[in-house]
């Protein structure tokens, strides 16, 4: 029972269950599903995960167990290092059926962890927050069970942080919300900007700093000693050789794939021009 | 739902279906993900199907699920109909609208490829097959392109017929064996409240990797592939120049040949011994095969491609240079001034 148990969630996750909470059927107000993913010495990473349909009446809960083995089944197929590690639920709170899903859910798998995803916003917040089962009791009388809350942090893969950095773009894409993947140099572009008005801040700081506006913090200070200091000390000379070599190559590059693309054209169209 | 994709029917053959695809986010996380997965276990592609459904001029992808490697234990064909048997019953959409492959440095362009989309896009009219990009998403530039067969690719490939005659009369080069299509993305209003909140979750310094310098073993890998390709088109191309020197001699021998049956027939009409039967020149000299050209126009098409991406890395590798130039030299002018 380590109450010093870490969740760490993938956003793929979090996009599944928004999206299976805005199809649920007419009647449901809350959506559940199954989370999938490695267990590994208190650490739970959770990597994937699919919807379960059930039904919830005043005193009773359904849920379609065989669906869920099912489509656990097909998913081993691709991903075979995926076990079940727990559930997921909308809403903001824990209720009885919970309970009942739950001790299903501890047959399934050794601890299994509830998430909750607050979808109706209540507290102008979609909260994330992850819960265990701890038994309580006296040990001869009645036992109960008690959701307990767990640190819940978000993980990624590299390419997933680029993947939800461009999603995350159509928030603040206006009226069509959308945004197209984009090229190569724009997003460096980008980045340089991002890079720039971030040193804009910092100097700012600075500034204010000295001239006695804001406060000065030496841990702040140290860092930005430390970010002064990270930029390489090279001689101008060996930089500028550095620098033409690396010019050069890229350029000779370029060159070189434009040549291969004229030639291909070429070769094109010679071969449909010879007659047999 | 079902009405929409009825609408979509009535749509003739040779008019362009889709203009654009409109993937969602969970989409594009789901695909990133299983690409991401399969790369680092082994070196295999990893393929999935799309799901979603078309509207006017666009196709909507909404879900996907990738598919189980190739095993011989199992049947591919059940292993969908299950998945989407049982998406259907958490209400996603079902119909489906294509499907995506990852691809090491943007080697896709196959035989096999070109046989997938074939069957594909005969049978659903607006399939599309997404291409993404492994190892330039590591390195920080998504790449997700979406790609269809052109009308006369598909004419070409229902011929099977491959000589240069055929691909001349069709117009087709590598060049119109596929049209990109362009894909935007776009997320309900509740995925970007996820998002928002999303984002304070994330630190900060994840994700700015496309500013790192050390991209060279990137463009290694594109140019090694690139130098394979080029090789196998030399192949080819001195391939098709054996064949036609073989042409060129085999009408040279039939063009003796004919002679001497005229000289020998007129030897004969003087002698007024009947003439020797007109023998049927063609099975003498039987028309040599035509090699073909589907496999030179791929690994055309496979060049094409990598020079343009090539091209791309390059100038952005060529601007983060500029940039720490810019540094290093305002780092100079101060050493300069103080």
């Amino acid at each position: 029972m380590a109450l010093n148990l870490v969740v760490k969630v993938h956003p793929v996750v979090l996009f599944q269950i928004v999206d299976a909470y805005e199809r649920r059927n007419a009647d449901s107000h809350r959506v559940i599903g199954t989370l999938l993913g490695t267990s590994d010495k208190g650490v739970v990473e959770v990597t994937n995960c699919f919807c379960v349909p059930h039904k919830e009446h005043a005193d009773q809960v359904e849920a379609e167990l065989n669906y869920a083995m099912d489509v656990y089944e097909l998913n081993r197929r691709v991903n075979a290092s995926e076990n079940i590690v727990g559930w997921w639920a909308t809403g903001n709170e824990v209720t009885n059926h919970s309970s009942v899903i739950h001790e299903y859910y501890s047959r399934e798998c050794r601890e299994p962890v509830h998430l909750t995803v607050d979808t109706s916003l209540a507290g102008a917040r979609m909260g994330l927050r992850g819960y265990v089962c701890v038994s309580l009791g006296v040990p001869r009388g009645k036992q109960g069970c008690m959701f307990t809350p767990v640190d819940v942090a978000l993980t990624c893969y590299d390419p997933e942080v680029v993947g939800l950095q461009l999603c995350a773009k159509t928030v603040s894409a206006g009226r069509s919300r959308t945004v197209q993947p984009m090229r190569d140099l724009a997003q460096v572009a980008e980045a340089a900007g991002k890079l720039s008005s971030l040193l804009d801040q910092v100097v700012q700081y600075v500034e204010d700093v000295v001239s006695e506006r804001a406060a000065a913090d030496k841990a702040v200070g140290r860092q930005l000693l430390e970010l002064i200091n990270s930029v390489p000390n090279m001689a101008a000379d060996t930089f500028a050789d550095a620098f033409a070599s690396s010019v050069k190559d890229s350029l000779m590059v370029v060159t070189l794939a434009q040549l291969i693309k004229t030639q291909l054209q070429l070769n094109e169209k010679l071969t449909l021009l010879t007659s047999q | 739902m079902a009405n929409r994709a009825g609408s979509s029917r009535r749509v003739p053959e040779n008019e362009a279906a889709i203009s654009y695809v409109q993937c969602d986010g969970l989409a594009v996380m789901k695909i990133v993900k299983h690409c991401h997965e399969e790369s680092c276990s082994n070196m295999e592609v990893a393929q999935g199907a799309l799901l979603g459904l078309v509207v006017e001029n666009r196709l909507e992808i909404t879900n996907c699920f990738p598919f189980p490697k190739h095993d011989d234990t199992m049947d591919e064909e059940e292993y969908q109909l299950d998945m989407m048997r049982r998406l259907r019953r958490v209400n996603v959409d079902h119909f489906h609208v294509g499907w995506y492959q990852s691809a090491d440095v943007g080697n896709f362009l196959s035989q096999s490829l070109l046989e997938s989309q074939y069957h594909y896009q005969t049978s659903i009219e607006e399939s599309v097959v997404v291409i993404y990009d492994t190892k330039k998403s590591n390195r920080g530039f998504l790449t997700l392109k979406a790609y269809r067969l052109t009308p006369q690719a598909i004419a070409m490939y229902k011929e099977g017929d491959y000589t240069p005659e055929a691909l001349r009369n069709l117009k087709i080069g590598y060049e119109s064996l596929f049209i990109e299509v362009p894909i935007v993305i776009r997320n309900s209003p509740l995925t970007n409240i996820m998002m928002s909140e999303l984002s304070e979750m994330i630190p900060e310094e994840d994700g700015s990797k496309f500013l790192d310098l050390g991209t060279a073993s990137v463009l290694e890998g594109q140019l090694r592939s690139l130098m394979e390709r080029v090789d196998e088109l030399n192949q080819e191309a001195i391939k098709f120049n054996r064949y036609q020197q073989l042409v060129v001699r085999q009408q040279q021998d039939k063009h003796r040949w004919l002679l001497k049956r005229a000289q020998e027939n007129a030897a004969r009409a003087a002698k007024d011994e009947p003439a020797l039967p007109d023998e049927d020149v063609n099975k003498l000299f039987k028309p040599l095969p035509v090699p073909p050209r589907l496999n030179p126009m791929i690994v055309a098409g496979q060049i094409n491609t990598y020079s343009q991406h090539i091209s791309q890395f390059c100038s952005q590798g060529l601007a983060k240079v500029y940039l720490t130039q810019a540094l290093q030299n305002a780092k100079e002018s101060k050493q300069n001034t103080t």
